[in-house]
């Protein structure tokens, strides 16, 4: 399987996927440490992989989605967007409503 | 890396658009003012950015918050 169809897959098996750099309970970067904390507020069940430690995963997403850094936020494997935009959502009450709606 | 570089990048890459950019060489924060943006949304109006930036955008530039208006917003 190459990493693009890997990717499709990932976000295929979960409506909410977080890709960031280490693990909720260990992140590497206080941005993805953002969008865990964020996600968690809204009391999200997600999936998150470490792109650190995947470095064809962290590649081949930047290529998938057009978008060159991490976080990215997925929900029924569309982009949501990076801390930015899920700061924003959230502070817009947005973000809640996205992630209650994909676990309905 | 400075902010005046990407500031510059930025305003190459969308003739017109007001840009500010504040940051410590790694890490950086732009407010964008563009008429590109009327009509798309966040995800779109940040990829019109980041492609302004060519590959640096996750390399050489390690985080960029981005604030993404259009003119009447």
């Amino acid at each position: 399987m190459n990493t693009q169809d890997k990717i499709r897959e990932q976000l295929a098996n979960d409506k909410i996927v977080l890709y960031m750099k280490g693990t909720p309970q260990f992140p590497q970067c206080g941005f993805s440490a953002k969008a865990v904390q964020l996600l968690g507020a809204c009391g999200a069940k997600f999936s998150s992989y470490d792109v650190l430690s995947d470095p064809e995963i962290r590649q081949g997403l930047k290529e998938y989605s057009n978008w060159p850094t991490f976080p990215q936020l997925y929900v029924n494997g569309e982009l949501v967007g990076g801390c930015d935009i899920i700061t924003e959502l959230f502070q817009k009450g947005e973000l809640q409503q996205l992630v209650a709606k994909a676990m309905s | 890396m400075q902010p005046e570089d990407i500031k510059q990048m930025i305003e190459r890459g969308l003739p017109g658009a007001r840009v500010s950019v504040t940051g410590d060489g790694h890490h950086f924060e732009a407010e964008v003012v563009a008429s590109e943006f009327a009509g798309k949304g966040m995800i779109q109006r940040h990829q019109i950015v980041y492609g302004t930036l060519g590959g640096k955008m996750g390399n050489e530039i390690h985080a960029l918050s981005l604030r993404t208006l259009a003119p009447d917003e």
